[in-house]
């Protein structure tokens, strides 16, 4: 794990009264999926808001390829590489699918061949193109949402629970294509409950609980490790069983 | 098996959803049949409601601002209303100087002076919104009872700076040439400022829809007023994205100033904060941050303070009051609610 | 005993007990230690300001929420005693009649637009109360054979309150002991009666709640508080103790116009008075009142005679005239918000 992508060490964030991020140690190796996982409220979603600047870290480091970016505005964070596709999805309802994807291409044209590989992995960007984004159902929204985040090569992308609240076929087909991407060598983290999608995807894993992460290491040992599973799971998915 | 799950289908709209979206916009018209049912005489009524559209629109300019800005940043500027008073200073001052234009029987003399003057009075205006921006609003944010406050206070410095400039006295505009007097459209006295007043209303509010539906700034600004923090996440800086809105706002304000000033014919230090009263109905009315919203309850506004005045002078501004009132008891959150991603 | 008055609620800090006994004391005996009839006039404006700007301070201070009605219901209950003065010919009934009239009025208007504008949004509020008041100020002055429209009301109170009314044959430190002394004593007593009630509204269990739904009324609506419901109360309390000190206005002045208790200029000095003195701290109504109508009587003086002294200098003279008085207190108003929230009893406290 020699030169990770990004590193949190001690990281702490406050929201109004509450102390959320109580200390945070994270590593994202360069490449393939690292899997963030945790029960409600362990503090999953407040760590990428964090990285993602939308949140300020009161104490602690967080480095992307090496610089400090603990603090910097979230659009510069953005311009370093980062995207993030949040919990709630963050489409824009009232523009268009096209506008959305617009948008998200800050170089101002679509590259041609990447807009293509996008609409032949989420077939309804093409179909609802013109169509305004909040009339699409949950699924369709969070491919919206993942697509935005993948329509330029971005170094890092931050997923908060792509599978949440979709019917299990739609969260098959978002495994596969968050497994497409995974081959075009973009490093994501991602933020998961649904241990098969995690499982499927991971390649490294931490575990975190009450604003600190417990358990870091690789995917694979957490899978073939009943005894940890329970240990862990217990912590983290005694939802989901 | 996921290739059901992912094949394209679209929830059609209903028949309900559809009218539901559909039913402000027929709102105007219906006001403007009972208009005519109530006053009764085509002619009368015809000039009421060139008068009211003209009101409207020029009410539509002054609140545009103000609800987009609300939209975008959650920021309310009880101060928006300085920015109109001095629009209409300076519109005034620039036409007296320019009082060979306007006092020249040639249309496009008089015209160009209304446009100079227009566009002195946008520039200062966009100015002192910078100004007021980073001074009064900025260290309030995400505080809507400081802001509250602090613009308000705004308010009262700016309206009191209008008096050392212009002195404290109510001061009278007088048209150019060719916008005095009425024309004669089917029995009906049309005056021509207010034709004017309507035709720039007009050309303002497509201009401003075509900006923010085919504009990347325009999609920047929707889809700021829904979820800035996911405009942030994509890159860019809502901050400078909302000073652009907020002086843009102002300098329409005061844009919105000159217009009213020469419709009155009339202008004082506090016409701004006047103005307000009916510029916050009709930014409650359409649905706070929402420009279509805005531009519907405008136009109700306007035809219904014409309608009244006629009618029933006494209760005008109460008949406003209570179509507010109606609105928020049919959707509370006014027209169009701005749908906000939190 | 002080304490039980004060609900509690002391001031705790010298230099503001000390601040607050002078104006108090200065009030209690202003027609011994005051005499004549602008001094005697211009501490009965204090009191009853004083009820004025805590009655705000209620709705801003301790609920977080911002009116710009507060003068309407000011004005309801100066025009229920002034019409039923009118009405019904000088009597203590009438005055009665009226101070109930009134307050009801006023407690059912505000009941009406606080279940009506505080559901939605907090924000809709101070932009629904702009837009009624104003109506109200309109619609007051154009219906004229009510209510005298910009004249506003001339009429005589009760002859006990006059200073015709000789209630001893001999003076008293050299003071009259007549019925304008009667009435200044009505109007203190009744401001003090009202501002203690006002302490013990904020010090109770309701307003305790009041500060919790400011503070967070997520949370309170969490712990099972119906935000909507103590917002809607202090709003009726507020205005209902605003339309008595209208009340006590129309009984010391006996007049009641547009321009004493409606107009938007007095809104605003009612935001000054509670934001210079202090947000949420009900003393502060004490100091923001007593030193603005201070300042508005006898400043203006101080800087007519600057625009005098810097005639000589470009512009300056305009800015420190005494019609410009406004324009400084705005800028103070501002820095005061940024700097100061918690106003003069806020600096008090700190020191003390």
């Amino acid at each position: 794990m020699a030169d990770p992508l990004l590193t949190l060490s001690g990281v702490h964030t406050h929201i109004g009264p509450y102390h959320i991020l109580q200390g945070v140690d994270l590593v994202v190796p360069r490449g393939g999926v690292s899997v963030l996982l945790g029960r409600n409220g362990a503090g999953k979603s407040t760590t990428l808001r964090t990285i993602m600047g939308l949140l300020k870290p009161s104490r602690g480091e967080i480095r992307f390829d090496g610089r400090l970016i603990g603090g910097t505005p979230t659009p510069a964070i953005s311009r370093a590489g980062i995207a993030y596709v949040p919990e709630n999805m963050g489409v824009f309802s009232d523009l268009t699918v096209g506008e959305n994807m617009q948008l998200a291409a800050t170089q101002g044209a679509f590259d041609a061949t990447r807009l293509s590989w996008i609409k032949a992995l989420f077939p309804p960007i093409a179909t609802f193109w013109e169509k305004p984004a909040g009339t699409l159902s949950g699924g369709q929204k969070q491919m919206l949402a993942v697509a935005r985040a993948i329509i330029e090569p971005r170094r890092l992308i931050l997923i908060d629970e792509p599978s949440k609240g979709l019917a299990p076929a739609i969260v098959t087909a978002m495994t596969r294509a968050l497994g497409e991407l995974k081959e075009t060598d973009t490093t994501i983290l991602l933020v998961e409950q649904n241990f098969a999608m995690a499982s499927a995807l991971g390649d490294t894993v931490s575990v975190m609980d009450d604003g600190r992460v417990v358990h870091a290491g690789d995917m694979a040992e957490l899978s073939g490790d009943a005894g940890m599973q329970e240990r862990l799971m217990g912590l983290s998915l005694e939802v989901h069983q | 098996m996921s290739e059901t799950a992912i094949r394209p289908k679209l929830v059609a709209a209903s028949a309900g959803d559809r009218l539901r979206k559909a039913a402000p916009l027929l709102l105007a018209p219906v006001m403007a049949l009972a208009g005519l049912i109530a006053i009764a005489d085509p002619a009368t009524w015809l000039t009421l409601t060139v008068a009211g559209l003209a009101m409207g629109l020029m009410i539509f300019i002054m609140a545009s601002g103000l609800t987009v800005v609300f939209g975008l940043m959650d920021v309310i500027n009880f101060g928006h209303g300085a920015f109109v008073s001095v629009g209409a200073f300076v519109g005034f001052t620039v036409l007296a100087w320019l009082a060979g234009w306007t006092e020249n029987p040639a249309v496009i003399m008089n015209l160009a002076a209304v446009f100079l003057a227009i566009l002195a009075s946008m520039a200062v205006t966009g100015v002192l919104g910078l100004a007021f921006e980073r001074v009064i609003v900025a260290p309030v944010y995400g505080h809507h009872l400081k802001q509250i406050l602090v613009t308000m206070g705004g308010l009262i410095v700016a309206q009191q700076l209008i008096h050392v400039v212009w002195g404290p006295d109510a001061i009278h505009v007088a048209r150019p040439q060719s916008l005095r007097g009425s024309v004669i459209v089917f029995d009906a006295v049309i005056e021509k400022y207010r034709l004017f007043a309507v035709a720039i209303g007009l050309v303002l509010f497509l201009g401003m829809r075509h900006v923010l539906r085919s504009t990347k700034v325009g999609l920047l600004v929707r889809a700021g007023v829904e979820n800035g923090e996911m405009v942030e996440a994509l890159g860019y800086r809502i901050r400078r994205l909302f000073l652009v809105v907020f002086m843009v706002g102002s300098a329409l304000a005061g844009l919105g100033g000159v217009m009213w000033g020469l419709y009155n014919e009339t202008i004082t230090a506090h016409m701004g904060s006047d103005l307000m009263v009916l510029v916050f109905i009709v930014v409650i009315i359409g649905g706070l941050g929402s420009i279509e919203g805005c531009f519907i309850g405008a136009l109700l506004v306007g035809l219904l303070s014409n309608y009244m005045t006629f009618l029933a002078p006494k209760v005008a501004l109460v008949s406003t009051i209570a179509l507010m009132v109606g609105v928020l008891m049919w959707r509370p959150e006014g027209l169009y609610p701005v749908v906000k991603a939190k | 005993m002080i304490d039980r008055l004060l609900s509690g609620d002391r001031p705790n800090s010298r230099p503001l007990a000390l601040v607050l006994i002078v104006i108090a004391l200065a009030l209690a005996f202003a027609p011994f230690l005051f005499p004549g009839t602008k001094s005697l006039d211009t501490a009965a404006r204090i009191c009853i300001f004083i009820v004025l700007v805590a009655s705000y301070d209620l709705l801003l201070g301790y609920t977080g929420i911002v009116s710009f009605a507060h003068t309407m219901f000011f004005g309801i209950g100066a025009y229920g005693v002034a019409l039923s003065l009118s009405a019904l010919g000088a009597s203590f009934t009438a005055i009665l009649v009226g101070v109930l009239g009134g307050t009801a009025v006023a407690g059912a208007l505000a009941l009406a637009i606080g279940l009506f504008s505080l559901r939605v949004k907090a924000i809709f509020f101070a932009m629904v109360t702009l837009a009624v008041a104003s109506a109200f100020a309109v619609l007051v002055s154009q219906l004229s054979t009510i209510t005298g429209g910009e004249d506003g009301l001339t009429y005589r109170i009760p002859r006990v309150l006059t200073p015709a009314f000789k209630l001893l044959d001999m003076r008293i430190l050299d003071v009259r002991i007549d019925g304008r002394l009667l009435a200044y004593y009505l109007v203190f007593v009744s401001a003090l009666v009202l501002f203690l009630g006002l302490l013990r509204i904020v010090n109770s269990p309701f307003g305790r709640t009041l500060k919790a739904v400011r503070d967070n009324a997520f949370r309170a609506e969490a712990i099972g508080y119906r935000v909507i419901w103590y917002r809607t109360a202090a709003t009726v309390l507020s205005a209902c103790v605003a339309a008595l000190a209208g009340a006590l206005l129309a009984i010391w002045i006996r007049y009641t116009g547009p321009a004493t208790t409606l107009s938007m200029e007095i809104m605003i000095d009612i935001l000054l008075m509670v934001v210079i003195g202090g947000m949420g701290t009900m003393y502060g109504a004490m100091i923001g009142a007593t030193l603005f109508i201070l300042a508005q009587t006898y400043l203006q003086s101080l800087m007519g005679a600057a625009e005098h002294a810097t005639g000589m200098l470009p512009l300056i003279p305009d800015l420190v005239a005494p019609e410009r008085w406004l324009m400084w207190l705005g800028v103070l108003f501002i820095v005061s918000v940024y700097f100061f929230p918690d106003g003069v009893v806020g600096r008090l406290r700190s020191r003390g």
